[in-house]
């Protein structure tokens, strides 16, 4: 553990800035993700605030030099308060010129462009549909740029070190991280203690990637650096005291899965089938066997959900993650764990859709597939992460909500939430709350469908307990005995049943309630899932501009918070942004049968606050004329 | 608790639920169902540590008539299911009823991997050669040109071979017999004995939508000649005094029926039954004239959820007392004062 002050690596008097944002960018073999989260590591222990959005192709090596094959992660750390990976990057580092041509209009004007001009030969331009280099064509001109050999530069650095010229080539972004640290005054302890332990086995390697990253330092240090370029410094941001570390999504969910089933002294079955951006939550599970946990890498979605419902019958907590396209196959299953009434964990960790739609790209268009996607009527509980960090949070609340229910949930999180990354307070996990589970014991009148009076829950009886030997099944049961019931009315008094048990579950969420501003005013914007960050900074800057305009946030999607209805109506106007073609809207509308109106992206991008701040405003001066 | 270890002798009632069978007057089923009901008392097996699990089928009902726990999921994932159970609770015994349509057609993928996985259960494949609640059509092991409802001019799939097909998925335990046949409860117990998944054909005939198709096989009178009953360490002789058997033909590498007494063969020809040899087991699958019945194939192997819970034993011993802080801690922290 260290503090927070920023370490003063050299003399040379440092411009303040109150925030920047950067976005490395260059071929998907580059290794940009781990300079970006390398970078993230050191920037966190600055003590900055931070939010990041790394962006890939899901192409695993796309061939070279290719637009297509462009990997980007964008950081945005600040001496303040921050919620998302920013809007428009400050700097841009384009190791070669297909990840120039990718980003160089996402970045500001008169930004600072980092190119490694060793990339910039003939083959790479014309891979990257260059006619003429933009290095001297004048179209880089609104920019201030550092143009080095990096390619050179990093070849000389590790010259001597015995390296192949390929592997001494692939040192080229450490020697980037090395120049950036030293723009931007961030220590470089952390990223030699991780090459070392990276590369412990090939200590050569390690050696060679130290020294890029000391050359370009160094570089940094010596060189005369064209004018208006310097060297900068982002204060500490002021957090709230505590111990933090950096979380993305996905570490978060596997956490709080852990987390929630401790809480409930009961062990993980986790099943899953591979799939983008869910997979490392099985790898983050797979190593907690000591913690109860077994994983299981399933032949195929169905198989993955399946063996999970077979856990929870068998009284662990069953947990099945996915994407999209894996909860359209799990379905069926889900549906025998709402008509069997089995507890059961699904996290959607949503991309771009439909289909195998865009894999590596965000998106929040699973909205309805969770709450209806199912055939009969087949109602679960379904919830929504706002923040990296949330995730924990929510993964506690989705294993408590399907025990104390018996109940399926539906975790939504994003690949913009699992891939990205923030500063996390800690918790205090002894202070978390507590919810063990009590299994039927009692032969004495046991009926597999008898409820609590208050939650509709079934009881939980597990094979093992002798007495209690019954059978379940998806074929509908007569309430109480669990038999097999044509009934007309059972099945109409059943469907009922499971319905108003999942509204229950709204009496234990906590009322709706605004996020931010009045509870009365202009326009409401409602929001779900990670555009939580975006929305926030972009209503902070609307009331900064005297709009009456509030934020209310929904982390529990199905049943909808108590009291939403109410607050809808406090508005003269409600407004609805999403990444997808209008879900929660119509969910809104129908419940409510309030106005709401839409605000759709569908780019597999997260919203930037400026678009935010601009769509209110039209509306809101619409409305006035 | 302990698995298995009755506190008292049960019977065939304890295993019976009060639930009415629900099955055609003379479906095989029933006989299925008497033979399991029959064996699981002498077997040790107690009601509350016994699951059955079903997928989606005339065959899949079973479970409703056991008193024991039970489980009648979704059509072709009743492996999947099984062993997510067997993960949460590997002290179970745990049987899943499948059959044609339900363990090869929809569900044959997850019958592959429960059986390369070797997965601690028994695996009861129904065949009846059609498919039954759906009212009739030709499934995966129906034989070309059965004429049914959705193949008025004949089926032109060709069949699979179950016993193959799991020994295709390296299965460690195959077995096969018939409904009506009295030493069925003798090879479900064989399969109950076996450590890892234990996959049994069972030949069963569907009276409504296929009846007889097994009759050479099963009738009294015509079953001796094509009735193969397979004994380790014996020699592989059938018919109706014995008289027959299988010799191995060098020239095709392929098994052979032969005569004991004609053209000068003698009962040294005759193969002996090796269940331990994959290539024997894979020849006896599909025998030209007879059907081979009994354990096919068992070669114990390492059990997955053995290995499973091994390695997180392991785990515990390498990392100690799970400790949450900890792991929240993981890497790298930094305090802000």
């Amino acid at each position: 553990m260290e503090t927070s002050a920023a370490a003063r690596v050299h003399p040379t008097p440092r411009e303040t800035l109150d925030s920047v944002v950067i976005r490395f960018a260059g071929d998907s073999g580059d290794g940009m993700q781990l300079t970006g989260s390398q970078f993230t590591t050191a920037t966190a222990a600055a003590g900055n605030d931070l939010a990041t959005f790394p962006d890939f192709p899901a192409e695993i090596r796309a061939p070279a030099g290719t637009t297509y094959g462009v990997s980007g992660f964008q950081i945005h750390f600040a001496a303040h308060d921050i919620r998302t990976p920013g809007d428009a990057p400050d700097v841009l580092v384009a190791m070669n010129p297909a990840a120039l041509k990718v980003n160089i209009d996402a970045l500001k004007r008169g930004g600072l462009l980092v190119v490694n001009t060793g990339a910039f030969n003939k083959n790479n331009l014309a891979k990257a549909g260059y006619e003429e280099s933009p290095l001297d064509d004048g179209s880089l001109d609104p920019f201030r740029i550092l143009a080095i050999d990096i390619t050179k530069m990093t070849l000389e650095s590790v010259k001597g070190l015995g390296l192949g010229s390929k592997d001494a080539q692939r040192c080229k972004n450490m020697w980037t991280l090395g120049l950036m640290y030293w723009l931007y005054g961030r220590d470089r302890r952390s990223t030699v203690e991780w090459l070392e332990e990276k590369f412990a086995k090939n200590p050569k390697v390690a050696e060679a990637n130290v020294a890029a990253l000391n050359a370009g330092h160094i570089y940094g240090e010596n060189a005369e650096l064209p004018s208006g370029i310097g060297a900068y410094e982002v204060p500490a941001a002021k957090l709230e005291p505590g111990e933090y570390r950096n979380i993305s999504g996905n570490e978060a969910t596997a956490w709080g899965l852990v987390t929630g089933a401790k809480l409930a002294g009961i062990e993980i079955v986790y099943g899953s089938y591979p799939i983008t951006p869910a997979s490392n939550l099985l790898h983050n599970l797979a190593r907690l066997k000591q913690f109860g946990v077994t994983t299981f890498q399933a032949e195929d979605e169905i198989a993955a959900v399946s063996a999970a419902v077979g856990a929870s019958f068998g009284g662990a907590i069953g947990v099945t993650g996915t994407s999209g396209p894996g909860v359209a196959l799990k379905s069926e299953a889900i549906g025998l764990a709402i008509a069997t009434e089995l507890p059961l964990v699904i996290v959607d960790v949503q991309r771009g859709g439909p289909s195998t739609g865009l894999p590596t790209k965000t998106e929040q268009s699973d909205l309805f597939q969770a709450v209806w996607g199912r055939n009969g009527d087949a109602p679960l509980a379904v919830l929504a992460a706002a923040t990296p960090g949330d995730c924990f949070y929510m993964a506690v609340e989705a294993v408590r909500i399907a025990l104390k229910y018996m109940t399926p949930v539906m975790l939504l999180t994003d690949g913009y939430l699992a891939n990205g990354a923030e500063p996390w307070h800690l918790p205090d996990i002894d202070a978390l709350e507590s919810f063990p589970v009590e299994f039927h014991r009692e032969p004495e009148g046991f009926r597999p469908f008898s409820r609590d009076k208050e939650t509709l829950a079934r009881v939980w009886a597990i094979p093992g307990t002798p007495g209690l030997e019954h059978r379940i099944g998806g074929l509908e049961k007569q309430q109480d005995t669990g038999h097999i019931s044509y009934d007309p009315e059972n099945h109409h008094m059943m469907t009922k049943l499971r319905a108003a048990k999942v509204q229950r579950i709204a009496k234990d969420f906590p009322q709706a309630s605004i996020d931010q501003g009045d509870a009365r005013g202009d326009m409401l914007v409602v929001g779900w899932g990670s555009t939580y960050g975006a929305i926030s900074q972009a209503v902070r800057s609307l009331r900064e501009r005297g709009h009456k305009v509030s934020h209310l946030h929904l982390r529990n999607i199905w049943p909808l918070p108590t009291g939403l209805g109410d607050l809808l109506r406090s508005f003269g106007s409600v407004l609805v942004p999403e990444l997808n073609n209008g879900q929660l809207v119509k969910l809104l509308r129908a419940e409510y049968l309030v106005d709401a109106e839409s605000l759709t992206k569908i780019a597999g991008q997260p919203f930037r606050i400026a678009e935010l701040v601009e769509a209110v405003e039209d509306r809101l001066n619409r409305s006035l004329q | 608790m302990s698995p298995n270890v009755p506190e008292k002798q049960y019977t065939r009632k304890d295993f019976s639920s009060d639930q009415e069978v629900r099955w055609c007057p003379g479906c095989g089923d029933y006989a299925i169902l008497a033979a399991m009901q029959r064996i699981l008392p002498g077997l040790g097996s107690t009601p509350e540590n016994t699951v059955f699990i079903s997928g989606i089928g005339c065959s899949s009902r079973f479970p409703y008539y056991m008193n024991t726990y039970g489980f009648h999921t979704i059509h072709g994932r009743a492996p999947a299911i099984a062993t997510g159970l067997k993960l949460a609770n590997p002290e179970l015994d745990v049987w899943v009823i499948t059959g044609d349509g339900d363990g090869l057609s929809i569900g044959g993928n997850h019958l592959l991997h429960v059986l390369r996985r070797n997965v601690d259960l028994q695996l009861l494949l129904f065949n009846n050669q059609i498919y039954g609640l759906t009212k009739g059509q030709y499934s995966p092991t129906s034989q070309v040109g059965m004429v049914t409802p959705s193949s008025p001019f004949g089926s032109v799939d060709q069949p699979v071979v179950p016993a193959r097909f799991a020994l295709g998925a390296r299965a460690t335990f195959v077995a096969r017999s018939y409904d009506t046949s009295k030493r069925l409860p003798e090879t479900l117990t064989d399969a109950r004995n076996h450590d890892g998944a234990a996959f049994v054909e069972i030949l069963q005939n569907c009276p409504v939508f296929n009846d007889g198709v097994f009759d050479l096989i099963t009738d009294r009178k015509t079953g001796p000649a094509y009735q193969l009953w397979l004994e380790n360490g014996q020699p592989m002789l059938f018919g109706a005094n014995g008289e027959k058997g299988l010799r191995m033909n060098l020239e095709t590498l392929m098994l052979e029926v032969v005569t004991v007494g004609e053209d000068g063969v003698t009962e040294a020809d005759i193969v002996v039954h090796d269940e331990t040899n994959p290539s024997l087991a894979w020849m006896l699958t599909d025998l030209p004239g007879v059907v081979a019945l009994g354990v096919l194939y068992r070669q114990p192997g390492p059990v997955y959820n053995e290995s499973v819970a091994r390695q997180r034993e392991l785990a515990k011993e390498r990392f100690g007392t799970p400790d949450l802080e900890a792991l929240l801690r993981e890497g790298h922290t930094w305090t802000v004062t």
